[in-house]
C-alpha cells in the first residue's frame, strides 16, 4: 500500500475526517438518505462483530440472526413494559451477551461445517420458541411498540446517533482488539489452533471471548432496530440473510481487517440499494451473483488483496495479446505500463 | 392402532427423507462440501416433473431418469466451472459460494415459476391401501420404494463400478487416490453431478406427495442435513437410518406436539447430536 | 539432585498396543538427558504425554513435586515445560518476530505485546533467525523452520525443554549449530530431553542417555555404559546379530 497512506498521523486525520463526516451527515441529508445511512450503520455494526469471530478466530458462525432477533425481542419486550428505550438496548446487548456465553458452551468445540451448521440452527430454534411464546411475544402476529413521541425527522436523526454509537463502540472494541493480547492469541487459533492450545492459549476462553464480543453489538443493534421500525416478528427478526450479509459484507472488505467489515457494508449497501431500487424481483438473484463474483475473485477481501499485483498480471496478460498485434510490436507499450505500474508499487 | 399408523406414516416418509438426503450426503462426503444447493434442485426436479405431467403426460415416476439427466448435466457444469475452483478452499468459502450459487438459482425459479404451491394430482389417483384399520396412501408406498430403490442402486454403482470405486477413494483419501492416477477434479464433478441427479430424482418423487413451491427448497435442505447428521456421513446404511429415523421423529413429533413443532423437534435432536456425536449413528469420522 | 520432572509407573495403551509400558524416571534441574530407541518405541507418545497432548492411561507424573497428569496442554506450557514437534507447526501468516512473542505472551506470562516482541527478538538472535524476523513463517526453509520452533520454545521460557527430533533435516554443519545451542540453553539452567535418532548428537550433547524399547525403558545411564548395554544392542540390532556381537567380543 502507498506509504502516504500508511502513515499513523495520515491515519488518524483520515479518522477524524470521517468521523466528523459521520457526525455532521444528518444536517446535510434528507430523510431518506438518513435512514439509508442508519442502515449502513446497522451493517457495520453487524459485520463489525461477526469479524469478531470470523475473522480474527476464523469460526464461520451464522448466529448473527439468533442474536439480533433475541436482542430485537427483548428490547421490544422492555420497552412495552416502560423502560426507557437507551437502556432497553443497553440490556438487551447484555441479555444477548450472556446467551452467547451459554450457546458457545455447547456449540464452540465444533469445527467447521458442524459448528456453521449448529450456530445457524440456533436461531431457528429461538425463532420457533419465540413463535409460540405468544402471550410474552405476540407469537406470529408479532410485537407492536407504542409510537414514538417524536417528529418524523427528529426520529430519524435520533436512530442514526442511536446505531453510530452502537457501531462506533463496535469499531473501537475492533481497534482495541487488534492491539490487544486477546486479539493476538484469536489469530494464532485462527491460524493453527492445535499450535496455540501448545503455546499456552486457553483456547476455550478465548473462543468464547470472541462469540461474546459477536454477539453484544448485535444484539443492541437489533434493539435500536425494533425501537427505530415499531414491529417485529419472527420470521423478519431471525432470517437468515442476517447471519449472512454481514459475512459477506466482512469478505468483501477483508476478514481479520479492521475496516474491512466497515468498506463492505458500504459497498454492499450501496450495490443493494441500486439493485433493490431497480430490480426488485431479481435482487436477491444479483446478490447471489455477487456473492459467487466475491468468492471466486476477491477471496481474501479488498484490504487483504494487494490490489497493485493483481493490475500488474493483468497488465502483463494485456501485453502478451498486443504482442501479437504487428501495429505495437515497435512501441513496446505494455512493457512501460507494467514499468510504470512497478515503480509505483516500489516505492510505496 | 394410532400408534402403528403413526410408525407406518413415520417409515414412508423416512424412505423419502433418504433419498433426499443421500445425494447431500454423498457431496458432504466425497468433497467436503455443504451444498446449500440441494433443496432448490430438488425443487427443480420436481417442477420440472409436474410440468412434464401437465403438459406432456409423462408420469412423474416415469420421468425420474429424464429429471435427473438433466440435473446431472448442471451439477456437472456447476461442479467442473465454478466450484471445482475453490475445492480446498476453507468451509466459510464453499460454504459462502454454494449459498450465492442457491440464491441465483432460487430467484430465477422464483421469476419463472412464481411462489404458488402447485402438486400433482395424479388422474387417475392412487388411492388407500388398507390393512385392517391400517389405512397407506399408496402414491406414498410406490414413492418409497423407488426412493429406497434409487439409493440402493448409488449404493450398487459405488461398490461395483470403476467410477464408484474411483469416488470411494476419492473419499477415503483424496491424495492417495491421486496419486493412484484417479483424475480428481473429475471425480468431483461425477460425484456433484450424482448428487444432483439424486435430488432431481427427489424432486419427482416429492411433486406427487408434496405441494411444491421455491418456498419449501430450505425445509428439503435442512431434512438433508437432519439425516445425515442422524445417520452419519459415508455411509449409505446411515442415510437410510438417518431418513426412518427423522420420519418416525416427525411422525410422532406431530402427535404429540402438534405439527408446527415438528420442525423444532428435528433441530433440537441436531443439536444435541452435534455436542455430543456430530458424526451421528453409523458414520465414519466425517470431514470437520 | 532435585527433580524437576518424575514419571512413576507411566502407562499409554491405544486400544490393545502399549505404547508405554510403566515408565518409571527422574531428570534433575539442569541435566541433558537423551532419549533413543528404534522406532516405534515411544519416544514421541513419552513427549504427548508429559505434555498432556495425549493422556497418560495410568501412572504419575510430576513437575517440581506437583502432579500435572491432568493438565490441558496449555497449563502444562504456562507452568514452563516446553516442546518441539517433528513436523513443525508455525503460525503461517504470522511474522517470525510474532511467532516466538506468541510463546512469550501466552506461556512465559509476558503482559504486553510489546514486551512479548522484545523477548521474541532476543531468541532470534539467539538461534541466528534475527535476519529474517519479519519474513511471514511459511516462507522459511526447513532448517530455519527448526529454529523457529526452538526460538518458540525458548521464549517460553522453560524450566523443561524437549527437543524430538530437531535435528532431522539437517546437514552436518547445520547439525553442529545446533549443538552449540543446545549446550547453551543447557548451561542456562534448563532441563533438556533429546530425542534423537542421531547418535552424534546425543553421545555429544548428553550426560545421560535413556532408551526405550517396545515401550519399556530398557536402559538409563551415562553414554559409555548404554553403547556397550547389551540389550540396546539387541533392541536396534536384533537377537541374532547382538549374540553374534558378543561372541566377538568375548573372543577378542
Amino acid at each position: 500500500m502507498n506509504a502516504l497512506f500508511c502513515s499513523k498521523p495520515a491515519h488518524i486525520v483520515v479518522a477524524v475526517l470521517f468521523l466528523l463526516a459521520f457526525l455532521f451527515f444528518p444536517w446535510v441529508a434528507n430523510n431518506y438518505l438518513l435512514r439509508i445511512g442508519t442502515t449502513m450503520l446497522m451493517y457495520s455494526a453487524l459485520a463489525l462483530s461477526w469479524n469478531f469471530i470470523g475473522g480474527f478466530a476464523g469460526y464461520p458462525s451464522f448466529a448473527t440472526a439468533a442474536f439480533f432477533g433475541l436482542g430485537a425481542y427483548v428490547g421490544g419486550i422492555l420497552q412495552n413494559k416502560g423502560i426507557p428505550a437507551p437502556l432497553a438496548w443497553l440490556l438487551a446487548g447484555l441479555l444477548v451477551t450472556i446467551f452467547a456465553v451459554v450457546i458457545g458452551r455447547i456449540i464452540l468445540h465444533l469445527k467447521g461445517h458442524y459448528f456453521a451448521i449448529a450456530s445457524l440452527v440456533i436461531g431457528d430454534v429461538l425463532r420457533e420458541i419465540i413463535n409460540g411464546m405468544t402471550s410474552l411475544t405476540g407469537g406470529g402476529m408479532g410485537l407492536n411498540l407504542a409510537a414514538q413521541k417524536m417528529g418524523v425527522t427528529e426520529q430519524a436523526q435520533f436512530f442514526y446517533f442511536s446505531m453510530l454509537t452502537v457501531a462506533g463502540l463496535a469499531l473501537v472494541t475492533t481497534v482495541l482488539l487488534d492491539r490487544s493480547r486477546l486479539g493476538f492469541g484469536l489469530r494464532c487459533i485462527e491460524q493453527n489452533e492445535d499450535a496455540a492450545v501448545r503455546i499456552g492459549i486457553n483456547t476455550d476462553r478465548f473462543k468464547t471471548a470472541a462469540f461474546m464480543l459477536s454477539s453484544t453489538f448485535v444484539g443492541m443493534a437489533g434493539a435500536v432496530y425494533v425501537s427505530w421500525t415499531g414491529y417485529i416478528d419472527p420470521g423478519e427478526a431471525f432470517e437468515v440473510l442476517i447471519s449472512v450479509k454481514p459475512i459477506v459484507m466482512t469478505l468483501l472488505g477483508g476478514a481479520g481487517t479492521i475496516l474491512g467489515p466497515v468498506y463492505g457494508a458500504f459497498l454492499f449497501l450501496l450495490l443493494e440499494e441500486t439493485v433493490w431500487r431497480n430490480f426488485l424481483n431479481i435482487h436477491s438473484g444479483i446478490l447471489g451473483l455477487l456473492v459467487v463474483l466475491l468468492i471466486l475473485f476477491l477471496p481474501r477481501g479488498i484490504l487483504n488483496t494487494n490490489l497493485w499485483s493483481v493490475v500488474e498480471a493483468h497488465a502483463r496478460v494485456l501485453r502478451t495479446y498486443f504482442r501479437l498485434l504487428p501495429r505495437f510490436q515497435g512501441i513496446n507499450l505494455w512493457a512501460w505500463v507494467v514499468r510504470i505500474i512497478r515503480n509505483i508499487r516500489h516505492q510505496s | 392402532m394410532l400408534s402403528l399408523q403413526i410408525l407406518i406414516n413415520g417409515i414412508l416418509l423416512g424412505g423419502l427423507y433418504s433419498c433426499i438426503a443421500v445425494g447431500f450426503s454423498l457431496v458432504w462426503g466425497v468433497l467436503n462440501i455443504i451444498n446449500i444447493l440441494h433443496g432448490s434442485m430438488i425443487v427443480l426436479g420436481a417442477y420440472a416433473a409436474f410440468f412434464a405431467y401437465s403438459q406432456l403426460g409423462i408420469h412423474p415416476f416415469a420421468f425420474i431418469p429424464i429429471a435427473g439427466l438433466s440435473l446431472f448435466i448442471l451439477g456437472y457444469g456447476l461442479q467442473a466451472k465454478i466450484i471445482n475452483r475453490v475445492m480446498g478452499a476453507p468451509v466459510l468459502i464453499t460454504l459462502t459460494l454454494t449459498f450465492g450459487l442457491n440464491l441465483i438459482l432460487d430467484n430465477m425459479m422464483m421469476v419463472a415459476f412464481k411462489a404458488d404451491y402447485r402438486k400433482i394430482i395424479l388422474d387417475p389417483p392412487l388411492g388407500l391401501l388398507e390393512l385392517g384399520s391400517l389405512l397407506i396412501p399408496i402414491d406414498r408406498l410406490y414413492a418409497m420404494v423407488l426412493a429406497l430403490g434409487l439409493v440402493g442402486c448409488l449404493y450398487a454403482i459405488l461398490r461395483a463400478t470403476q467410477i464408484g470405486r474411483a469416488i470411494v477413494a476419492v473419499r477415503m483419501d483424496r491424495d492417495a487416490a491421486a496419486l493412484m492416477g484417479v483424475k480428481v477434479k473429475q471425480i468431483y464433478a461425477v460425484t456433484f453431478a450424482t448428487g444432483a441427479f439424486m435430488a432431481g430424482a427427489a424432486g419427482c418423487l416429492m411433486s406427487v406427495i408434496f405441494p411444491i413451491s421455491p418456498l419449501t427448497s430450505n425445509a428439503f435442505l435442512g431434512k438433508a442435513f437432519v439425516v445425515c447428521v442422524l445417520g452419519g456421513l459415508g455411509s449409505m446404511p446411515g442415510v437410510i437410518l438417518g431418513g426412518i429415523l427423522l420420519g418416525l421423529l416427525e411422525s410422532f413429533g406431530t402427535l404429540w406436539l402438534g405439527p408446527d413443532f415438528s420442525t423444532t423437534i428435528a433441530f433440537v435432536v441436531l443439536l444435541t447430536l452435534l455436542m455430543f456425536r456430530p458424526t451421528g449413528l453409523l458414520g465414519k469420522r466425517g470431514f470437520e | 539432585m532435585s527433580a524437576i520432572l518424575e514419571l512413576r509407573d507411566v502407562s499409554r495403551n491405544f486400544g490393545g498396543l502399549r505404547a508405554l509400558d510403566g515408565i518409571s524416571m527422574s531428570f534433575g534441574i539442569g541435566e541433558v538427558i537423551g532419549i533413543i530407541g528404534p522406532n516405534g518405541a515411544g519416544k514421541t507418545t513419552l513427549v504427548n504425554v508429559i505434555t498432556a497432548v495425549t493422556p497418560a492411561s495410568s501412572g504419575d507424573i510430576l513437575f517440581n513435586g506437583n502432579p500435572i497428569q491432568g493438565l490441558t496442554p496449555d497449563r502444562i506450557a504456562q507452568i514452563g515445560i516446553a516442546r518441539t514437534s517433528q513436523i513443525v507447526q508455525p503460525f503461517p501468516r504470522l511474522t517470525v518476530l510474532d511467532n516466538v512473542a506468541a510463546g512469550a505472551l501466552f506461556a512465559a506470562g509476558v503482559n504486553t505485546i510489546a514486551d512479548a516482541r522484545s523477548s521474541a527478538m532476543e531468541q532470534l538472535e539467539f538461534t541466528g533467525l534475527a535476519r529474517v524476523a519479519h519474513k511471514l513463517a511459511a516462507t522459511l526453509s526447513l532448517a530455519d523452520r527448526k529454529r523457529l520452533e526452538l526460538a518458540k520454545s525458548l521464549a517460553m521460557k522453560p524450566k523443561l525443554l524437549m527437543l524430538d527430533e530437531v535435528n532431522a533435516g539437517l546437514n552436518a554443519s547445520e547439525i553442529d549449530a545446533a549443538l552449540d545451542l543446545i549446550r547453551a540453553i543447557a548451561a542456562s539452567g534448563v532441563t533438556i530431553l533429546l530425542i534423537e535418532h542421531l547418535m552424534k548428537v546425543v553421545l555429544n550433547a548428553c550426560s545421560r542417555i535413556a532408551v526405550l524399547h517396545q515401550g519399556r525403558l530398557i536402559a538409563d545411564g551415562i553414554p559409555e555404559a548404554i553403547v556397550g548395554d547389551a540389550k540396546v544392542i539387541e533392541a536396534y540390532l536384533g537377537r541374532k546379530f547382538a549374540a553374534r556381537q558378543r561372541k566377538v567380543m568375548e573372543t577378542s
